[in-house]
């Protein structure tokens, strides 16, 4: 046995070799909605030809282990050296300050100064990485549906009710199942929950229990849900906090009004092609104002890195202007470099459609609420987030009203603060 | 052919058909569809393009717009049924569609535009097989690398499996000694721990020695199984004890009494057990995908999440490459099938 | 044939050979060993790979994971956790009123509580019924027995999640059962937005992925009962119906025991095929216990180790109860038959 031992531990000691870090090794966890993590590829090779010491391998993984598993190996002190991550603010003491090593700070700030707080501790001047795409919550029509239906597509002032009517009314005329959809997302959600002049943040920066704004909207919502305006199959396609789109009943033409966001477009522009017209609307509004939500993933690096100076390497180069552009023509994501975005881009689709979305994201981006540009970097955005999700969709599938959701969704939130210890 | 005919209809006692027949071949019909079918179902779904995955109605094989090219126009066209204002039926190509209007152009005669309502045309479909959803994968999935750490998985832990697992349960068959019962008890308790429910202290323990980012960090938790210990134990539990006592008469080692006598008396238990922890640790997802997060190392099931991603869900790629994982498995089930209903039927589970 | 199979053996003869010089080589320490621990105290050594195993990766797990349910705090490792000894437990049960879990702090972990019990009354009971027909079929004269076979048992090869994505792409709203009733002219349904059929799939397609595993196991018992006691019943003019009651039934008791405690076992602890299908919805509907516990302690934002690891003790213990319970049961029933 011992023998067997021996050589299963030479076996062990053979596979670990061809694995253990080299000196120049930089590890890049990203994960892929569509081709960026083909673009990406591109663009680290040219960067290893121009840097034969430093070795990029970039790991390709799901979505679930960057929101699942990393958190673990994080703290464990593991992980990779640089990471594609959403939740940026509630791991921000995880990230390395990349400014005593990046080549030039100033160009940082300057480019990507406005979202640095969205990725470091609180009351730091941290540079601890750059946002790969801005995304922005926004609505969909499918105009086809809206002109065969003779009904006008409401215009750039219009609120939820005028959407919801109008849409409905395409619904009924053009005998399709859903008249709107939302994501089941509580940061979708939450577009519209401050345009009727919710405030999450309460005196002391700690979660405040949900005020008149939230509760007008979400019991709306709720309504919605229960006389068929809104679709009901996404919301109650899963219980917890679990993300789930309504993309493929848009893509279908099943559904007239669909509120979700810019990273739709490239995925619409491939799997509508001509099917049907569609147009994005920017946020409807409500009472207060037409806010959506701004978002997006951030390229971070991680303290724990063996190999810092690499690492601001390899973020330099990625942070670089034209690689910026490139990467953002082509994966048609909306870039957050400030200069890029001044000197405008030309994304990489003869699809007229696309392209017409992605400005009216870009001119949305002008909208948006003071609130909403400061959720993203709000340590509790995901705690309130979740426990929306996870109560509403129990309100939309009956098993409670929405008043006991509310009191829920309180008490939920007030726990997660308890067990936190802040 | 009539020979045929009455092996096909044989049935209880030979004359005529008593209602169990009719009960029995029910069963088995309803079983066959329902057994079969959704496998069918995924391996034509794997086959379908993006747009075609999201259609309803759904096709059963994939179909696809057919496309014309025509005089004048750089790309080819799609081709539509579409009916005219005096009634007519004709096959058109679609050029551009504004609004609700199609103009048209007749494949034939391209100088000529006809404006359609969307509403009276209906595309001209082909079968087609959306392979690119197979090739498209091996150019930017390292498809050889995984299988490799998926086969390098699979078989050195059923190895280790075998090899623990069968000394156990030696141990545990033919030994009198103090604590029997209580080891026994405890491995069946590992049937009432489920991984997902452990996964953090777990985690803590893989990660303290070293084995995370390791093949070894998976293939470890999982080898002491308590069902093969209890299997091999039950099967060797028919074993007579005159034989081990026979050879030690003779001055056997006990190891010699294990791996001479016993081992191949079990072997119809073995191949069971192999067969089972082949298919467990080929299919083994959740763990895996905790334990690996570097590329060199993913086995095909980690690999085949990469298409999950945030906002969206790469379905094409992860049906085909689904279809691709489930390859190896039938083939053992297929050449094994005989050893798993004699050795089940064999392990004393009786 | 059987020339075939001499020469597979020679085949598998070489093969064999360095396996075989590797053991006579462990032979000879192991002699000494034996010299020194005489021959009960091999038993020790033949347990000890399994055992040392077993218990760091089972074990070890299981008891940090009760040290964790008596500690609070967010933190992941043990030592950043705060000592709060039962608290995770009182909240658990800090309930107005048990049957209705609305009234309690943790809503979701009463809920998941309930619906897993129906999920395993109804499974465990439906699993037996279909697994006993089907071997009962398989058992009878059939032609192409061995093909029969193999249909039942081919979805044991797929993984759960396979297995949750097919039914899925079934069972969705835009799925093929729903195009199958509106070909035939009938509405369709959006199955995993009703409650009840949501649940009732998930009931129905952990019995189509595992049906086959328990069919076989029931089988070889059939399959191990001598002929000859029915052609004895027979000759008595027995009623088949009789035969069954007291012949076929009271002989497969054990791998019937077997199969019930197995089943069981695996019901309480339904995650993976129901996480890919419904994903616990529509609501909480489907939401198991072992969801719960992974989602508290695993997939949320911010996780709770120590809720997650206090509601999994819970449900180990309910477990070997049940089995405990079943393998008492058995005992006497078998101790009744030897009257």
């Amino acid at each position: 046995m011992t023998k067997t031992k021996s050589i299963l531990a030479a076996l062990a000691v053979g596979l670990l070799a061809s694995t253990s870090a080299l000196a120049g090794d930089v590890r890049i966890m990203w994960y892929s909605d569509g081709v960026e993590g083909e673009v990406l590829k591109e663009l680290l090779d040219r960067f290893m030809k121009e840097n034969p010491g430093i070795n990029v391998i970039l790991d390709n993984v799901s979505y679930s282990v960057v929101r699942e598993q990393l958190p673990v190996q994080l703290e464990a002190g593991a992980g990779p050296d640089i990471a594609r991550v959403t939740n940026l603010k509630a791991q921000s003491q995880h990230w390395l300050d990349l400014r005593p090593l990046v080549g030039d700070a100033a160009y940082w700030d300057e480019n990507f100064g406005a979202q640095a707080d969205w990725m470091r501790p609180d009351g730091s001047n941290q540079i601890s990485g750059f946002m790969t795409q801005i995304t922005l919550s926004g609505g969909f029509a499918n105009k086809t549906l809206f002109d065969q239906a003779g009904v006008a597509i409401p215009g750039k002032d219009a609120t939820w009710d005028d959407w919801a009517k109008a849409a409905s009314e395409v619904a009924q005329n053009q005998q399709v199942p859903f008249a709107m959809a939302l994501d089941r997302s509580g940061h979708r959600l939450t577009g519209p929950v401050l345009s009727y002049g919710a405030n999450y943040i309460g005196a002391d920066g700690k979660p405040a229990p949900l005020d008149q704004g939230s509760k007008d909207f979400l019991t709306k919502f709720i309504g919605w849900i229960e006389d068929g305006t809104m679709s009901k199959d996404v919301w109650v396609s899963a219980a917890g906090s679990t993300y789930r789109a309504a993309a493929d009943d848009f893509i279908n033409g099943q559904l007239v009004y669909y509120y979700s966001g810019s990273w739709q477009v490239p995925n619409f522009s491939t799997k509508i092609g001509s099917n049907f017209d569609w147009v994005a609307t920017g946020s409807p509004c409500g009472p207060v104002n037409c806010t959506g939500m701004p978002g997006g993933a951030g390229l971070v690096a991680i303290k724990y890195t063996k190999n810092p100076t690499e690492v601001a390497k390899v973020m330099d180069y990625l942070a670089r202007e034209d690689i910026v552009k490139e990467f953002s023509e082509r994966t048609l994501f909306l870039p957050a470099h400030k200069g890029l975005l001044a000197k405008g881009l030309d994304f990489k689709t003869d699809d007229a459609q696309a392209k017409e979305a992605l400005n009216v994201f870009v001119s949305a981006t002008g909208s948006l609420s003071e609130l909403a540009q400061k959720l993203p970097g709000w340590f509790w955005s995901d705690t309130f987030y979740g426990a929306m999700v996870t109560r509403v969709s129990q309100a939309a599938a009956g098993e409670m009203t929405a008043d006991e959701a509310f009191t829920r969704i309180d008490a939920d939130i007030a726990a997660k603060v308890k067990d936190s210890g802040l | 052919m009539s020979r045929i005919v009455r092996f096909l209809t044989r049935r209880r006692g030979g004359k005529g058909w008593h209602w169990t027949d009719i009960v029995t071949w029910t069963w088995l019909v309803g079983g066959l569809l329902i057994m079969f079918g959704p496998a069918v179902w995924l391996v034509g779904s794997s086959f379908k393009s993006p747009a075609a995955l999201a259609e309803f109605p759904p096709t059963i094989l994939p179909y696809v717009t057919q496309k014309v090219t025509v005089e004048g126009y750089d790309k080819p066209l799609d081709l539509y049924e579409a009916t005219l204002e005096d009634g007519s039926t004709v096959v058109l190509a679609e050029v551009r569609r504004i609004g609700v209007m199609s103009q048209m152009v007749d494949p034939a005669k391209p100088g000529e535009i006809i404006k359609v309502n969307i509403a009276k045309r209906t595309p001209v479909r082909e079968m087609s097989f959306a392979t690119e959803n197979y090739t498209e994968p091996f150019t930017h999935f390292d498809f050889v690398r995984y299988l490799w750490n998926s086969v390098f998985v699979t078989v050195t832990a059923t190895l280790i499996t075998l090899v623990v697992n069968s000394m156990a349960a030696f141990a545990l068959s033919k030994y009198e000694f103090r604590g029997r019962t209580v080891a026994m008890l405890l491995i069946l308790a590992t049937l009432m721990v489920p991984l997902s429910v452990i996964m953090v202290p777990l985690y803590s323990i893989v990660s303290a020695l070293g084995l995370f980012n390791s093949l070894w960090g998976v293939i470890l938790p999982t080898v002491a199984t308590p069902t093969g210990v209890f299997i091999l134990r039950q099967y060797m539990l028919t074993i007579p004890d005159e034989l081990v006592d026979a050879a030690r008469m003779d001055k056997a080692s006990e190891w010699q009494i294990y791996w001479r006598i016993i081992l191949p008396l079990t072997a119809p238990a073995l191949a069971v057990l192999a067969i089972f922890s082949v298919v467990w640790r080929w299919n083994d997802f959740l763990w895996p995908l905790i334990v690996l997060s570097r590329k060199e190392l993913y086995t095909l099931q980690v690999g085949l999440s990469i298409y999950s991603g945030e906002l969206n869900v790469q379905w094409h790629f992860i049906l085909a490459m689904t279809v691709v994982t489930m390859i190896p498995v039938v083939l053992v089930f297929i050449f094994l099938q005989r050893f798993i209903t004699t050795g089940i039927a064999g392990t004393g589970l009786k | 044939m059987r020339m075939d199979e001499s020469g597979r053996s020679g085949l598998s003869q070489i093969a064999m050979m360095p396996i075989h010089f590797l053991m006579g080589v462990l032979d000879a320490p192991l002699r000494w060993l034996q010299r020194a621990t005489g021959i009960n105290g091999m038993a020790a050594f033949f347990l000890l790979p399994n055992m040392m195993i077993f218990g760091v990766f089972v074990l070890l797990p299981f008891f940090i994971n009760f040290a964790y349910s008596m500690t609070g705090g967010t933190a992941l490792f043990l030592p950043d956790r705060s000592f709060v000894g039962a608290d995770q437990y009182a909240r658990l049960f800090d309930c107005g009123s048990y049957i209705d879990p609305g009234s309690c702090a943790e809503d979701t972990f009463w809920t998941a509580v309930r619906n897993t019990g129906w999920f395993v009354v109804l499974q465990v009971t439906l699993m037996i019924l279909v697994s006993l027909v089907t071997a009962l079929i398989l058992n009878r004269e059939l032609m192409a027995r061995s093909f029969w076979r193999a249909v039942f048992f081919f979805p044991v090869l797929l993984s759960p999640v396979v297995v949750g994505l097919i039914w899925k792409w079934i069972l969705q709203r835009q799925g093929l059962l729903n195009f199958g009733l509106y070909s035939l002219g009938f509405d369709p349904h959006v199955w995993l937005n009703d409650r009840n059929w949501s649940f009732a799939a998930t009931i129905g397609v952990s019995i189509w992925a595992h049906m086959g595993f328990y069919t076989l196991i029931l089988l070889a018992g059939l399959q191990a009962i001598p002929k000859d006691l029915y052609e004895a019943a027979e000759m008595d003019g027995t009623r088949p119906a009789r035969a069954f009651w007291r012949i076929t039934l009271p002989l497969l008791m054990p791998n019937l025991l077997v199969v019930v405690v197995l089943v069981l076992i695996r019901a309480v602890q339904i995650f993976d095929e129901v996480y890919v299908l419904t994903g616990g919805g529509p609501g909480t509907s489907t939401l198991y216990l072992t969801q719960y516990i992974y989602e508290t302690g695993f997939a949320a934002q911010l996780r709770n180790p120590g809720l997650a690891a206090a509601a999994s003790i819970l449900m180990g213990a309910v477990l070997v109860v049940l089995t405990l319970l079943q393998l008492g049961l058995g005992r006497s029933e078998k101790k009744g038959g030897r009257k």
